[in-house]
């Protein structure tokens, strides 16, 4: 009754090809939108935005980038945190070397510097599949943190191997930097996360996410079709890196303010954005969404309830959260393979239908 | 001269200690098809578990390991009954998930039970410099001649129960074809918790090993990311593969630190294993001693 495409006709190309063909998934885009811009940042404290919608909007953004490997295109990777930490080393230097260009241009150019690496890291892929690639894509992960850990240029030479952000505007505005008021850098988070979400749900039904998905379901099938391989995978490999260097950019620069890569890059950053493409759905935007939601506020619910509900001690209540954390993972992966996004998909086809299934 | 061949028998007794993570790996994969990446913290609950048995419950050395086989064969049950039934015909990435958050539940229990300071492991494995090689003027630890001596010994005993044994039979015809073991009337869950306790057996090799070179501790659990390039360049499905790529990986990384670290800044062991394997596998796609992948459409 409500959600439903029957009676809404097309009258021209425009609209049967547009992005969101349903008028009601249009609506639920205008309202997420609308609150995102207007709601959340007027009733949420600086703590929420802080502590819980910030870095759920940056792991968006880099469980996109990763969606669109392993879940586009097939090809499991293990370098996430790697690739994070080439975006926010990328915009260290330019922050540092010519922050006349703007901030946004510069996460853009950081991005690119990290499609540049991701694609050069991805030329394994060509030869190499499955697990043997999940496991050579952790060689990307080793080698970049020890590479950032060891050569000085790359974080100018100070003595404890910190990057710092230094301060910078958007319209007068500050955005990074200690001075930077929490509301600003929401704004901006939230404005490059919900543009580049579309332009991922954009790429994904054009011809690059067709030859992807081709690439995933069958790769010699695909071959045969006149699928270039070394085209797809090397521009899966190029997008996604591209996407989590922005994400790795805004990580540091706007989140963090400052980071060493030990640390902040290290191996379980890889495994948590994976998690999250995995519990929100592989192959799906939303579910990039729902899973980087899930992952970021369950360790704070789990903590506040242990913590502050049953007074548990904190280095026991840390135990207790890592079983409860892979306790959930095996459920999840028990009870829904496909992620949160399929729950969903069920639940849109279950309305279509509703109230007359039969 | 010396040196070389002291940083090279150094470099094999390093790769021994992987090839022992390694192998556990190896049988998981080879009966399920699952990429087990739990097996590190196995072997770091497994060495917990001695511990605790020793310090806490006061047992004799004989008794605690017998104990903690006894606790590694029901954790296998367990994983199977709760997690591996459910995820029968699941693809294997999701599979590979479902290890990745068993390891997490391993950690936190070992944890809770056993505490997470360091702790020291004693079974009465000698250590030190072994006396013969050093009067010639080489340093070989004694630990990981026994460790060597041990990873050999299992080896045989691996390959004698996979080739003479019906179980082990049962296991290879798994191995190759899980329809038409089936078929046969060989039973999965069977298979499963014996391959499992069997990999958990191993960790505990590997845990004991560990755990007296470098004490007890969480980063124990790390091992199984240096294993990972062993099993990458050995093949997921060769046992004698983890042996030997663990020998390559060790005598190559060892090598690479004294030769080439000096000149690229140092700690390069960290990666240095991922580009060695990495390099093989352009060659080699199934690695050394994998089976030949073929691909139908």
């Amino acid at each position: 009754m409500i959600y439903r495409e029957t009676g809404q006709f097309k009258a021209n190309y425009a609209d049967d090809q547009a992005l969101f063909p349903i008028a009601q998934d249009r609506y639920v885009i205008y309202a997420v939108l609308f609150a995102t811009f207007a709601v959340v940042p007027m009733i949420l404290n600086q703590y929420w935005l802080n502590a819980i919608i910030l870095p759920f909007l940056i792991y968006s953004l880099a469980a996109l980038g990763l969606n669109v490997l392993t879940g586009y295109c097939g090809q499991v990777s293990l370098g996430t945190g790697g690739f994070m930490a080439v975006g926010a080393f990328s915009i260290y230097k330019l922050m540092v070397a010519v922050p006349e260009l703007g901030f946004i241009t510069l996460v853009i150019l950081s991005g690119i510097i990290t499609a540049a690496v991701g694609a050069l890291f991805g030329l394994p892929s060509l030869r190499i599949k499955g697990f043997y690639l999940a496991v050579a894509t952790l060689a990307s992960q080793f080698f970049l943190i020890w590479l950032f850990n060891k050569v000085g240029w790359f974080f100018n030479y100070n003595a404890t191997g910190m990057i710092t952000s230094p301060p910078m505007t958007i319209f007068g505005v500050l955005v990074t930097g200690p001075e930077a008021t929490v509301t600003a850098k929401y704004f901006l988070v939230a404005s490059i996360v919900a543009v580049f979400a579309l332009v991922a749900k954009n790429l994904a039904r054009g011809r690059f996410g067709r030859n992807w998905m081709a690439i995933r379901d069958m790769d010699i099938a695909a071959e045969l079709i006149g699928v270039r391989p070394l085209i797809a995978k090397l521009s899966a490999f190029a997008v996604s890196s591209f996407y989590i260097g922005m994400a790795g950019a805004l990580y540091f620069a706007v989140w963090l303010g400052s980071a060493e890569p030990t640390e902040a890059f290290d191996i379980n950053q890889s495994f948590l954005v994976l998690f999250m493409i995995i519990i929100g759905g592989l192959g799906s935007v939303l579910g990039s969404f729902l899973g980087a939601g899930f992952l970021v506020l369950m360790p704070i619910l789990l903590k506040n309830i242990l913590v502050d509900g049953f007074g548990t001690d904190s280095a026991l209540a840390a135990h207790i959260e890592i079983m409860t954390v892979g306790a959930l993972i095996i459920i999840f992966l028990i009870v829904e393979p496909h992620g949160l996004a399929r729950l969903w998909r069920i639940a849109k086809e279950k309305l279509r239908l509703w109230p007359f299934p039969y | 001269m010396l040196f070389f061949i002291e940083v090279t028998l150094s470099g094999l007794m390093a790769g021994v200690m992987y090839s022992l993570v390694a192998l556990g790996f190896v049988l998981i994969f080879k009966a399920s098809g699952i990429f087990n990446f739990a097996q590190g913290v196995m072997a770091l609950f497994a060495a917990l578990t001695l511990v605790g048995f020793m310090d806490e419950f006061g047992m004799p050395v004989w008794l605690a390991i017998i104990g903690t086989i006894a606790v590694m064969i029901a954790l296998a049950w367990v994983i199977e009954r709760v997690m591996l039934r459910h995820l029968v015909n699941q693809e294997p990435i999701i599979l590979f998930m479902a290890t990745i958050g068993l390891a997490y539940v391993l950690e936190g229990l070992g944890d809770i039970l056993w505490g997470s300071d360091v702790k020291v492991l004693d079974i009465g494995i000698p250590q030190g410099a072994w006396d013969w090689l050093w009067d010639q003027g080489i340093y070989v630890e004694k630990l990981e001649l026994f460790a060597a001596a041990t990873a050999a010994i299992l080896v045989i005993f691996l390959a004698i129960f996979f080739q003479k044994t019906r179980t082990g039979r049962a296991l290879r015809a798994v191995a190759d074809d899980h329809q038409a073991a089936l078929s046969v009337g060989i039973s999965l869950h069977t298979i499963w918790v014996i391959v499992w306790s069997v990999s958990g057996i191993v960790a505990l090799v590997a845990g004991i090993m560990w755990g007296s070179k470098s004490g007890v501790q969480f980063s124990l659990s790390l091992i199984a990311l240096k294993a990972l390039p062993v099993l990458i360049l050995g093949g997921f499905t060769s046992v004698p593969g983890a042996i030997i790529g663990g020998m390559i990986i060790g005598v190559g990384e060892k090598l690479a630190e004294v030769y080439l670290g000096p000149f690229v800044g140092g700690a390069i062991e960290n990666w240095f294993a991922y580009m060695l394997a990495l390099a093989f596998l352009l060659f080699r796609p199934q690695g050394l001693f994998g089976e030949r992948i073929i691909e139908r459409v």
